[in-house]
């Protein structure tokens, strides 16, 4: 089985407009939002949930004051500035509480209740493009890279039960702790770059990321024609590398486009369609990634 | 007055309109770039750097002949960094969230003090203006313990002389934005009127929303969509204080890593509006 993950570093490269488009190629793929945080892959799939379950995960501390002696331990111990003591009594800040219970543990009066969160849910779905797993975790919430976690193993275990032969995801921007998640056990990363200084930087520093953890890197340059210079830059330092390069897209009003009318761009007429038909054929055509890895590590 | 500017959606505009906004800002500001994960302020607005500081996570680190294999670090560890194999105990400080129970409850003082390094904290000046940024570790999961570290320093920066800050915020509705967005006093969302963008817009403002704190837009590459999008925010009472047009000219602008706001008389104006909008802005919210 491939796993094939799609990130940027920067936001607002084309991961999601890529991702569509090489999810109607995939022939027998799982596809899988990681970007749990603002997923807009349903949007062009339109998926209709088979399973919708509640992602819960996590605690907050909850100072009950009837029982609270008003000792202030739990100020004294949280390192997050969130347990703080005001007209005698303790209380804790939900939205800094990081979860760890050392309060709770440590309350002598034992006076903090320690319920779990529910942080948003998750589906599986038919789409027409095959079977999608995603997730809105709710605005505000944490956890996001237990999440993704979560939704790799449920895209894996589909897989499996249908005999699919790969998971292709849609990442997430960064370089913390949601994208190292979609990056760990991924076969092939592919970087959507964008020639512009902020996009090769945040490139770079994904790129980085993806040596550390030993995850091959394929690039496909979008916008290219914004800035030619740096989209020369970005395939120097691409070969240099060893990245494979997937090929350039043009700045194309037709993306909006699509995404207006729901459909993926290879869904459509069109040059750009063609031009990711090819850069998925590469893909396809690259040595077996994870076996490469190996080789080279 | 603090000022977030924020989005759901990656690629918004957020650094393009930060550091615009920064370049015609007309007081005292701190220009800080909190999107430590894919930090970019600095490539727009070039400052001149003149401090650095490593920063760190206080994680346990064992000494292994005081260690009694109790287990009890390991019981309150919520964070899977502790275990515990027969009687020798492992630790796996990439797990750690810092919060020190592990300390508190060692009744032997096995475990030691250590660093896990989070990342970096940069500051000088730029376009005239004190400047901070954040740059998170390559590999580092954790992107909030540095956030408050810059946050903190911002208050040390406030101490020494008041100014207002301009937050660059990091994308999404998660602990990264909502650690920004949450010392803010009011929060500008710049939003792009595409599906994506409306769709992200929308949870970005449920979550600011719940922190209670004013939400102004900023509307980037207005086009057809933009219709949809003023009529969303004003339903839910959103001024939007600045559209900025799709003008394929501040597209190349922003690809030469150029400030827009340079890229003609008109651009400036918009800014220029845009600052004492938001200043009216906070001013009225802060009276509510």
């Amino acid at each position: 089985m491939r796993e094939i993950v799609i990130i940027s570093g920067k936001g607002g490269t084309g991961k999601t407009t890529v991702c569509a488009s090489f999810s109607y190629l995939a022939r027998k793929a799982t596809l899988c939002d990681l970007d749990v945080d603002a997923p807009d892959l349903h949007i062009l799939l339109d998926p209709r949930p088979r399973v919708t379950e509640a992602f819960i995960s996590g605690n907050t501390a909850v100072v009950d004051a009837a029982s609270c002696v008003g000792c202030g331990a739990c100020a004294a111990l949280c390192r997050f500035g969130a347990a703080s003591l005001s007209g005698g009594k303790g209380s804790v800040d939900a939205l800094r509480c990081e979860g760890c219970g050392v309060c709770v543990d440590l309350c002598p009066a034992k006076a903090i209740a320690f319920p779990e969160k529910h942080c948003g849910d998750w589906h599986i779905s038919d789409t027409r493009m095959g079977l999608m797993v995603h997730a809105q975790l709710f605005p505000g919430q944490e956890n996001s890279g237990r999440l993704v976690t979560l939704l790799k193993r449920k895209a894996r275990e589909l897989a499996r039960e249908h005999g699919l032969d790969m998971i292709l995801c849609d990442g997430s921007p960064g370089v913390g702790c949601p994208v190292i998640s979609s990056l760990s056990g991924a076969d092939l990363a592919v970087a959507v770059v964008e020639p512009t200084p902020s996009g090769r930087h945040d490139f770079q520093r994904v790129a980085a990321l993806c040596d550390h953890f030993r995850i091959p890197v394929a690039v496909l340059i979008n916008k290219a024609d914004l800035n030619e210079q740096e989209t020369a830059r970005i395939e120097k330092e691409c070969l240099e590398r060893r990245y494979a390069l997937l090929g350039r897209l043009p700045f194309d009003q037709a993306v909006t486009a699509a995404m207006v009318q729901r459909k993926a761009l290879t869904e459509l007429p069109g040059e750009l369609g063609g031009m990711l038909r090819r850069a998925w054929d590469m893909i396809l055509a690259l040595p077996d990634a994870r076996l490469k890895g190996r080789l080279l590590g | 007055m603090r000022i977030a500017i924020a989005s759901g959606k990656g690629g918004t505009g957020k650094t393009t309109v930060a550091a615009s906004l920064a370049s015609v800002w007309d007081g005292p500001a701190i220009v800080a770039d909190m999107d430590v994960e894919a930090p970019n302020l600095h490539l727009f607005v070039h400052p001149a750097l003149s401090e650095e500081q490593t920063v760190f996570l206080e994680v346990p680190r064992l000494e292994e002949s005081l260690c009694i294999a109790c287990g009890r670090c390991r019981d309150i560890c919520r964070f899977k960094a502790i275990a515990l194999f027969g009687k020798r105990l492992a630790l796996f400080p990439d797990m750690c969230h810092g919060c020190g129970g592990c300390f508190a409850v060692c009744a032997q003082k096995a475990l030691a003090p250590a660093q896990r390094e989070l990342g970096m904290l940069q500051s000088g000046m730029a376009l005239g203006q004190r400047f901070i940024m954040g740059r998170s570790r390559i590999g580092e999961a954790m992107t909030p313990p540095l956030l408050r570290a810059v946050l903190n320093r911002i208050e040390g920066m406030l101490e020494d002389a008041p100014a207002d800050v301009l937050l660059d915020s990091p994308p999404g509705v998660s602990c990264p934005a909502m650690t920004v967005a949450r010392e803010a006093d009011v929060v500008l969302l710049v939003a792009e009127p595409t599906p994506f963008g409306f769709h992200d817009f929308r949870l970005a403002h449920q979550a600011v929303r719940e922190l209670g704190k004013p939400v102004a837009v900023a509307v980037n590459r207005a086009g057809p969509g933009t219709a949809e999008l003023a009529e969303y925010c004003g339903r839910h009472g959103l001024p939007i204080l600045m559209e900025l047009p799709f003008e394929p000219c501040a597209a190349r602008t922003y690809a030469r890593g150029e400030l827009i706001a340079e890229a003609s008389p008109a651009w400036r104006e918009r800014f220029v509006t845009l600052a004492s909008r938001l200043r009216d802005f906070s001013r009225k919210a802060k009276d509510a």
